[in-house]
């Protein structure tokens, strides 16, 4: 309700968004609805430990968080696990230890570990340095109420898994994806050089079908809520203190506005005597 | 000190006289304070504040940050992660840090156009003018330095295209650019040497703007007519100006604070708002990202670097006239630190003797078209190099040299500026009643 009035308080003001789709290259790209967009939104809890959940389960077998510490599993603002659960999640990792020169049982203090196949991105970040949100007019003001953009791009790719163009030759590496911009494109799908078709060729395999995981709320999981969920999760990872952040922004606006306020009417006072109103 | 005749500080008690005679610290700070300012100033005068504001939460945030970020190519980026991450309120810190750079560079925009505005910069306030530009140009480069620091794409990529400017030029260039990164390449050696500097340069600009007020609080500020404050007498001075405290301090006070809710709402929603996204990826030398773009602060200038190809004339005349020693790329160097430097020259090239643009009408066009153009090279430093934007860059490239070099040298000549007011209390008091002398009158009038 509040995200409603701001959004269209902001649409009012001239800083109207093209609301479903933002540019990206000629890639397909959604504006999935998550919680935490907007100067009031918050990660939903169960969103982010649904999203572990998937991350575990699936993403992990090649991908790594490295600059998450496990511990922060725990932390308000995000996954919220209690801290024996944090603990018994960090043993299923086996973390090298250079002290022991040899490898133990992780604990909350560790961070998650590294990718395990060299050609997969580290996903600590992926959030924020795939920012999807650039309008209007490459001005990227949306950001205000939509959030930086990232997981939807995460979102989008999960689910940006389609039939290739009849263009394409069946034997062309790398599987066809309509919202992964900087993969291949095969020769005959290109007029003059330029692509003519939706996103490209990357060499991650459909990761998620749907059912990939049991969530234990019972929510929903076919594929487009199980990378929101996933996309959710890796926000908060990539910006793990976004709800302190928001509430100290929130604070700060608050404070400075009523300063503002006291301080217009303390100059209006104080120049009242020398700018007399005239008759 | 030919300046503005005011009161002075006079010592009262014996502990304050045998101070004064020691160290006359406290009048130093009162005469500061207490500087008679003209008191008809509009909400363009308010930008000082706003910049010694950022430069002062520049450096607060900035010492603590270098307290938690290793400056070492395998570390840097971990330790940007470990300050969002682990550091208590490290995620606001590098927030403020990073937007406040914007902050900054908004200010001094604003404060810069001021200044041409008003003609802030002719006699007799050429030096105030040159420090400030001197000022500018070390924001530049902390600011450049500082977006190197966090190690992320756009950090190595930057940097290896802006000290490659250095590299085109003639015969000590190559030697130039090795000194400033310390290698054939950026590596850790460049990280080092910017942290270091990064963290010099603010000192040096604080001790700049001390320069800079001290050369404006001998000559005055400057004010929207243009005109001098009287300065015959101290009755006649008191006529035109008001004290800065308190007058000025609360101006100035609440329009910062209005600007802080700005800036507080996009640290606090939107942080990431003016950085590029491709800087949270780690600095990898092996792949070039697909747009190396600037901060939006250099994109004006950006713009100019790049809008002298080798297919331009100018350019194949400066090629050939000095035997290829000045080729495209150099040129383009040369435009770029030239839009700086006929900047700071104004002074001397424009030669109008009215200062203030409120009283000269065929100026107010062509400085309206400078503001005009200045945003437009901002957005053509974003676009990517090629048609049409290379053609408009090039326009909006000529306009600005031409602004300075060929409009305001004759605008002075063949242009006719409309009636201004004698004094600033004549101005003052266009706008409000005019003052019955100094008393208080009887009947205060309804609010």
């Amino acid at each position: 309700m509040i995200k409603k009035t701001i959004l269209s308080a902001v649409v009012a003001m001239g800083l109207a968004v093209p609301a479903a789709f933002a540019e990206g290259g000629g890639t397909y790209m959604e504006d999935f609805d998550f919680s935490y967009e907007g100067p009031f939104g918050a990660f939903d809890t169960n969103q982010l430990q649904r999203g572990l959940q998937i991350y575990t389960e699936v993403c992990s077998a090649c991908h790594g968080l490295k600059f998450v510490p496990i511990r922060t599993l725990a932390d308000e603002g995000g996954p919220d696990l209690p801290e024996d659960q944090v603990r018994a999640y960090a043993q299923r990792f086996d973390i090298f230890d250079p002290e022991l020169d040899d490898t133990r049982p992780g604990t909350p203090v560790d961070h998650f570990p590294v990718s395990a196949m060299e050609s997969a991105p580290d996903l600590s970040l992926m959030a924020k340095k795939r920012a999807g949100f650039h309008g209007p007019y490459g001005l990227g003001i949306n950001q205000f109420v939509k959030g930086i953009g990232g997981a939807e791009y995460i979102a989008s790719l999960l689910n940006g898994y389609k039939e290739p163009p009849a263009c394409a030759p069946e034997d062309f590496p790398g599987y066809y994806n309509a919202a992964f911009p900087n993969g291949g494109v095969p020769e005959s799908c290109k007029h003059e050089g330029v692509s003519t078709i939706q996103g490209s060729w990357i060499a991650m395999a459909q990761p998620l079908y749907g059912d990939d995981v049991q969530y234990a709320d019972g929510h929903e999981s076919d594929v487009r809520s199980e990378a929101a969920d996933v996309a959710a999760f890796l926000m908060w990872t990539a910006e793990p203190k976004m709800m302190a952040r928001k509430q100290a922004g929130f604070a700060g606006v608050i404070f400075l506005t009523l300063l503002s306020v006291l301080l217009y009417l303390t100059n209006k006072r104080l120049w009242a005597p020398i700018k007399r109103k005239k008759n | 000190m030919a300046g503005i005749p005011h009161d002075h500080y006079e010592p009262k008690s014996n502990g304050e006289k045998w101070l004064h005679s020691r160290l006359p610290v406290v009048g130093l700070l009162y005469d500061t304070l207490m500087i008679p300012t003209p008191k008809n100033l509009n909400w363009m005068w308010i930008w000082g504040i706003v910049l010694t504001f950022c430069l002062a939460l520049q450096i607060v945030t900035g010492i603590v940050l270098a307290m938690h970020y290793t400056p070492q190519v395998d570390m840097a980026f971990a330790s940007v992660e470990h300050i969002m991450r682990n550091v208590n309120g490290g995620y606001m810190l590098r927030y403020l840090h990073a937007n406040g750079a914007s902050l900054f560079f908004v200010a001094v925009y604003a404060h810069i156009f001021r200044g041409l505005y008003y003609g802030s910069y002719k006699a007799p306030r050429e030096i105030t003018w040159i420090i400030g530009m001197l000022i500018y140009l070390l924001m530049m480069a902390t600011g450049f330095m500082g977006y190197v620091l966090p190690w992320g794409q756009m950090s190595f990529w930057g940097a290896t295209v802006i000290t490659g400017l250095f590299g085109a030029i003639p015969f000590i260039g190559e030697s130039l650019q090795t000194l400033l990164l310390g290698g054939p390449a950026v590596d850790n050696a460049t990280l080092n040497r910017f942290f270091s500097l990064h963290y010099l340069l603010p000192f040096v600009i604080a001790g700049l703007v001390i320069v800079h007020i001290w050369a404006f609080h001998t000559t005055g500020n400057n004010n929207p007519t243009g005109v001098e404050v009287r300065r015959t007498s101290k009755a006649e001075a008191e006529k035109d100006t008001l004290p800065f405290w308190p007058y000025f301090v609360m101006k100035d006070l609440f329009a910062l604070a209005v600007i802080l809710v700005v800036f507080f709402a996009i640290v606090g929603f939107m942080p990431n708002y003016l950085g590029h996204p491709d800087n949270y990826i780690e600095a990898n030398p092996l792949s070039t990202p697909a747009h190396i773009v600037p901060e939006w602060y250099f994109l004006p200038f950006y713009a100019i670097l790049r809008a002298f190809t080798a297919d331009v004339w100018v350019v194949q005349i400066a090629s050939f006239v000095t035997g290829g020693i000045i080729d495209a790329k150099f040129f383009g160097v040369l435009a770029m630190f030239g839009a700086i430097a006929v900047m700071a020259l104004v002074p001397w090239l424009d030669t109008s003797s009215v200062r203030s643009g409120r009283f000269r009408p065929m100026f107010k066009w062509w400085f309206a078209l400078l503001v005009v153009d200045f945003f437009a090279l901002m957005w053509l430093g974003a676009m990517p190099a090629e048609e049409p934007y290379a053609s408009f860059s090039l326009i909006a490239s000529a306009y600005w040299f031409g602004y300075f070099l060929v409009i305001l040298p004759l605008l002075g000549v063949i242009e006719k500026p409309s009636a201004h007011p004698e004094t600033i209390e004549a101005d003052f008091d266009a706008h409000y009643a005019p003052n019955t002398g100094g008393t208080k009158t009887l009947v205060e009038p309804a609010e």
